[in-house]
């Protein structure tokens, strides 16, 4: 089984590359390049293509299966058309596929249901990472919120990040959003 | 409880009236959320309001009754109860063909650009290839149209391909394509690359062209009714606040972010007010009615319309015509459902729910349900008018 994942996200693409992997007599294509992907894929001539919901290129490369002649088997989206649910989780997860007519549905299944589960594990690697990312800028305003309690009110570091729990605690807020508004208000009161 | 839907568009300027309908806060006060899933390509806009992602979309017409008629994938009845705009696209050549059509800083005469362009095409060692933005579009209506009135075959003669709005000016550039057809900003980012020159607006090849469309799934307009219809009111109200020149500035700086359309709001600015670089380093020209959002009633679903779209289909398609399917696609635009959102507003209201297209030379007053109504010149460029009582024999017409 021939398989193509076009995806402009190279990341991802390998990501999605990684879990199909592991299936037997299944050969891979990754394209990211978006120039000559019609041709790129007529020279792949694959059984099943991904693609993630995305890309721009989706209404040409379904145009191409559409009506192309160059392609000589054709092409239909999705295995089953009546198989609603499989399709609403592929649209959840942010992947369209395109199938060759005609190939037995048990064998296109899993593949499908794999690529669902290796994109929503890409989304959820973003989102642990976006999280990461906040997390890292978190701390950061709370250690400039203690250097500013430090410096104006001449308090040791345990001391600084006390008072800042404590007005958490008092204010059922978020230590990190109290760091910002004492961040703000320092700003404010002309601090640098 | 606040009503809510959400509707699925892809970054170009003619989504404009369900953003500002948002951001303006018109549809709040029509007791309505609005959430908007902004997308990039039509099959993506598509697969979302068919799998029950978004309530409505945004939408290339042809593509509402496509969908309806079962073409490229299971048929699935859709609703049209909003048109967003008619025209606001052009057509832009590389610029060494651009200069053979036209004259410099003006737009072409779409029948002597068309003559030329037909000699060069007789004349060329290769087949000239024309980009569209999808096979269901009318930007792909409007091109072989005017080629087909210009004595090309559009299947025969050149190639015609699909190109992504945002891969316009890279296609030209690379010489993929020879010309592309696509909405603003994406003809402009071409002629400011200096990768193409627009030589004709779609509104030169039909003058009242229908061009995005409000789609629901029809079992969603009848369940979510009310919210449609005040929806349509808040539209309406959008395109108004649109057309007014004292809002330009403000509403290209919303549809310019990156939630949004994500570019220039000095390209988009120029779109709005109907302004139009033709080639890199000239002047903006100004063509009146380049984008046509709101006034003569341009946002009522008139059925003649999506007749005429049908037509274009049968005639582009390779499908027979049939009266069922021809009343199936006149199904798809609901005047009625306008209307009922629309009664006893300071609307007006056309009396008819059909009209011959193009048969108006000049100003003409209407029959109207509610207010008063004029009628301005909405010709095909070759005069050949559409009257939707003969479908058939307005096809035998065609070339």
């Amino acid at each position: 089984m021939r398989i193509a994942i076009i995806d402009e996200s190279a990341t991802r693409a390998a990501v999605i590359h990684e879990g199909l992997a592991e299936l037997d007599d299944c050969e891979i294509f990754v394209v990211t390049e978006r120039r000559g992907l019609v041709a790129r894929i007529g020279e792949i001539a694959p059984d099943i293509v991904l693609m993630d919901l995305g890309n721009p290129s989706r209404d040409v490369l379904e145009e191409y299966f559409a009506f192309s002649r160059a392609l000589d088997r054709p092409i239909a989206m999705f295995v089953d058309e009546s198989d609603d649910e499989a399709i609403a989780a592929s649209i959840d997860a942010g992947v369209s596929s395109y199938v060759v007519d005609g190939l037995a549905p048990h064998r296109i299944r899993p593949i499908l249901d794999l690529a669902v589960r290796r994109f929503n594990a890409f989304s959820r690697l973003q989102s642990d990472l976006a999280e990461a990312k906040g997390k890292l800028a978190e701390r950061d305003a709370v250690d400039k919120a203690k250097r500013i309690l430090m410096d104006s009110r001449g308090m040791p570091e345990p001391q600084a990040y006390a008072e800042l729990r404590k007005a958490a605690m008092n204010q059922g807020r978020r230590i990190a959003d109290i760091a910002e508004a004492v961040i703000t208000a320092h700003q404010l009161m002309g601090g640098r | 409880m606040a009503l809510e839907l959400s509707i699925g568009f892809l970054p170009l300027v003619d989504a404009a009236l369900p953003i500002l309908a948002h951001e303006h806060g018109f549809a709040e006060e029509e007791g309505l959320n609005l959430r908007l899933v902004r997308d990039m390509s039509w099959a993506t806009v598509l697969d979302r309001l068919l799998y029950g992602h978004t309530d409505a979309a945004h939408m290339v017409a042809p593509l509402a009754i496509a969908t309806t008629l079962g073409r490229g994938r299971p048929a699935q009845p859709l609703a049209v109860p909003f048109v967003l705009g008619l025209n606001g696209n052009a057509i832009t050549f590389r610029p060494e063909l651009a200069q053979q059509l036209t004259q410099p800083g003006k737009l072409g005469d779409p029948a002597l650009a068309g003559r030329r362009l037909a000699e060069i095409v007789r004349g060329s060692a290769r087949k000239l290839r024309f980009g569209v933005v999808h096979r269901y579009s009318s930007h792909n209506y409007m091109m072989r149209y005017w080629l087909a009135a210009s004595g090309i075959r559009p299947d025969e003669d050149v190639e015609i391909t699909t190109v992504a709005p945002p891969y316009c000016a890279d296609a030209l550039e690379a010489g993929e394509v020879d010309a592309i057809c696509v909405g603003e900003p994406w003809n402009s980012v071409a002629v400011e690359r200096g990768a193409g020159q627009i030589v004709l607006a779609t509104a030169q090849i039909w003058r009242r062209g229908v061009e995005k469309v409000l789609a629901l799934r029809q079992p969603v307009l009848e369940e979510k009714r009310e919210a449609t219809e005040a929806l349509i009111r808040a539209l309406v109200r959008a395109g108004r606040h649109f057309v007014d020149p004292a809002n330009w500035e403000a509403n290209a700086a919303i549809l310019s972010r990156p939630a949004y359309i994500d570019g220039d709001p000095a390209l988009i600015q120029r779109a709005i007010a109907d302004r139009l670089l033709l080639q890199k380093g000239g002047d903006v020209v100004h063509f009146a009615d380049f984008m046509f959002q709101y006034r003569e009633a341009a946002n009522f679903p008139w059925v003649s319309q999506a007749e005429w779209l049908y037509t274009q289909m049968v005639r582009w398609d390779g499908m027979a015509y049939s009266d069922q399917d021809a009343e199936k696609a006149a199904r798809v635009f609901r005047p009625d459902v306008y209307r009922g959102a629309l009664l006893g507003t300071a609307e007006p209201l056309p009396g008819a729910s059909s009209k011959v297209e193009g048969s108006l030379v000049q100003r003409t007053a209407v029959t109207a349900q509610q207010g008063a109504m004029v009628m301005e010149d909405n010709r095909f460029f070759d005069g050949v008018p559409f009257d939707p009582a003969d479908l058939a024999g307005y096809l035998s017409r065609l070339p």
